[in-house]
């Protein structure tokens, strides 16, 4: 069991800590989630939304909505396993703490990323309620985006990990916040249609950019409208969470096992 | 002791990059002994206990505990050995009993059983009054207590302690050589390393005294000393006439600062030596020689870097 991935039900102590850490604080915690999607719906869909009759056939915010729990997704994960991890890891040495107990280093990581899946799914669930007040989502079919929100934080969880294992200090974090996330969440079908732009940047998100994945497919949960698109896109989700994750143990194991 | 080994070193070795931090150490830890780690910074101490813990990979030789390979089973390795490191890592997002309650559930250990342990354990080491405060407000001699008190909390038969009693205070320090002399008492194992000669000439059955990855000395402390250095010491103001005067004698020494250090049998006669025949004016004084004697001896007394 030790050869290759010696994983087991252990990574949920991990995770049990972290949620444990969460809930000690968790009236910040659970404002956030409630105000985002409150402001940006005033903002873009009231706002911007006034001088713009439909998109695809929907109205703005009807078009963005499915949006915002993306990138509520995404932060979500990306957030908690770069910067919060690398804190737990580099200034709390929880890690080293960790591995000197029966837990293994890959049991560690993997908790972690669970524990980020499940901020976004935290997210995506205090986000629903607003979502739904403002009339931006269809039910039943909006309710996948919960066992959807699991995979999709993983991915984002695994990816942010990535950079947390190679980065060399706190600030090298900035980087990805910046040149990655920031482009992803303007580029990934997000506030308008990629349709617009030429098509080789539209050949380029959907080689390169999770959000644009994640977007599409959460568009057809709240739109309830199903195109074999979304197929695809499932299957780009799930092949890059199993493959990043795979790196993102890898190299925290080769970060942290010396 | 029952013979039992509980860890055993064959030509243990760890290299990071180029450095050899441990190079090609051998030893074996009985069970119910407590065994001391001693040497000056840099040594490969930590190097040596972090792969007996099994958190770092040994380089090349043999490392068995508990009769098993470190590589093959450190899961069931770790779920019996207690940890205290260098290096302090307590959850700081826990006040002090959750984060023992915490910990404990990382070696299966149910809430139910934990709480009353924890209890125990924050009694054991006199921070009942802190266990709701975190472990911020603690002060560094407490973080050292709870740590310990935290390596304790899976009963473990082996303990692995790196520097335990570093900054504490006297009273601090005498409450932890108590807990764990009770400890090895009761039939536990213990594995330190220290700066403190004293803590090892207490608390420890037998040492080893490190330098630059290899084992210079093994043995119990009282034969370490008498093996290596001559019963008595005398020490006195260093200057040219006394030193002249002692070649004269045949008297072998050592200088360091302002002092002559010479190692004898015979401290009265040394003493007269110094004072009547070298017409010393300066301050003489002989006591027993101690461990501390010993390890300057045998890792000399440049500073490492
Ligand atoms: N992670 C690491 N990477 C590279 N070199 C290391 C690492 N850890 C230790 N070393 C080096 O290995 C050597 C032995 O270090 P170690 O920590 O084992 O010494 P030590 O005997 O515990 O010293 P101290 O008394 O200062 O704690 C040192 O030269 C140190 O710089
Ligand atoms: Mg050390």
């Amino acid at each position: 069991m030790h050869l290759g991935f010696p994983v087991s039900y252990r990574v949920w102590k991990v995770w049990r800590r972290n949620l444990g850490s969460f809930m000690r604080t968790w009236k910040v915690n659970f404002i956030p989630p409630f105000l985002e999607p409150i402001l940006y719906l005033l903002a873009l869909g009231l706002g911007v939304g006034s001088f713009i009759t439909e998109v695809n056939g929907v109205s703005y915010s009807r078009f963005i909505a499915p949006a915002l729990v993306s990138i509520a997704v995404m932060n979500a994960a990306f957030f908690e396993c770069t910067y919060s991890s690398y804190v737990r890891m580099y200034y709390q040495k929880t890690f080293d703490a960790m591995i000197a107990t029966p837990l293994s280093i890959e049991e560690v990581i993997a908790g972690e990323l669970l524990w980020g899946a499940t901020r976004s799914v935290i997210y995506a669930v205090l986000m629903f309620p607003v979502l739904l007040v403002f009339g931006v989502i269809d039910l039943p079919s909006s309710f996948l985006i919960f066992p959807f929100a699991v995979l999709a934080g993983l991915l984002f969880a695994a990816l942010g990990m990535c950079f947390t294992a190679i980065t060399p200090s706190i600030d090298g974090l900035n980087y990805p916040s910046f040149l990655l996330i920031t482009p992803m969440f303007l580029f990934s079908g997000t506030f308008f249609p990629l349709s617009l732009l030429p098509s080789f940047i539209q050949v380029i998100a959907f080689a390169f950019l999770p959000l644009a994945h994640v977007v599409r497919v959460i568009r057809c949960f709240t739109l309830n409208s199903f195109s074999p698109d979304v197929l695809i896109s499932l299957a780009w989700v799930l092949g890059a969470t199993l493959v990043l994750s795979t790196i993102s143990i890898r190299l925290m194991k080769k970060r942290l096992i010396v | 002791m029952t013979g039992n080994t509980v860890v055993e070193a064959k030509n243990l070795v760890k290299r990071f990059g180029n450095l050899q931090a441990v190079n090609g150490i051998s030893f074996q830890v009985q069970e119910g002994e407590a065994f001391g780690f001693l040497g000056p910074n840099g040594a490969g101490k930590t190097s040596t206990m972090r792969m007996i813990q099994c958190v770092s990979p040994k380089t090349s030789g043999e490392l068995r505990v508990f009769g098993m390979d470190t590589e093959e089973h450190p899961r069931e390795i770790k779920l019996r050995m207690g940890v205290v490191p260098q290096e302090s890592n307590l959850d700081p997002d826990f006040t002090v009993r959750e984060g023992l309650i915490q910990f404990a559930r990382y070696f299966d250990i149910p809430r139910h059983e934990a709480a009353p342990r924890a209890d125990e354990l924050l009694a054991f080491m006199a921070l009942e009054e802190k266990k709701n405060s975190t472990v911020e407000k603690l002060s560094g001699g407490m973080r050292r207590r709870l740590i310990l008190a935290r390596a304790l909390i899976n009963h473990p038969t082996l303990l692995i302690l790196d520097e335990p009693t570093t900054g504490l205070d006297p009273q601090a320090r005498h409450l932890i050589w108590e807990k764990m002399r009770g400890l090895v008492d009761e039939g536990n194992t213990i594995l330190l390393t220290t700066h403190y000669m004293e803590e090892a000439a207490r608390l420890c059955d037998r040492i080893v005294i490190m330098d630059t990855g290899k084992i210079l000395v093994e043995g119990r402390p009282d034969e370490l000393v008498k093996a290596h250095a001559s019963e008595y010491m005398v020490e006195a103001d260093t200057s040219p006439d006394v030193m002249q005067c002692l070649k004269r004698h045949q008297i072998a020494f050592d200088t360091y600062g302002d002092k002559v250090q010479i190692f004898t049998r015979d401290p009265k006669e040394v003493t007269r030596l110094l004072l009547d025949e070298c017409s010393m004016d300066g301050e003489v004084t002989a006591r027993p020689t101690t461990l501390e004697d010993v390890f300057l001896k045998l890792t000399g007394r440049t500073l490492r870097e």
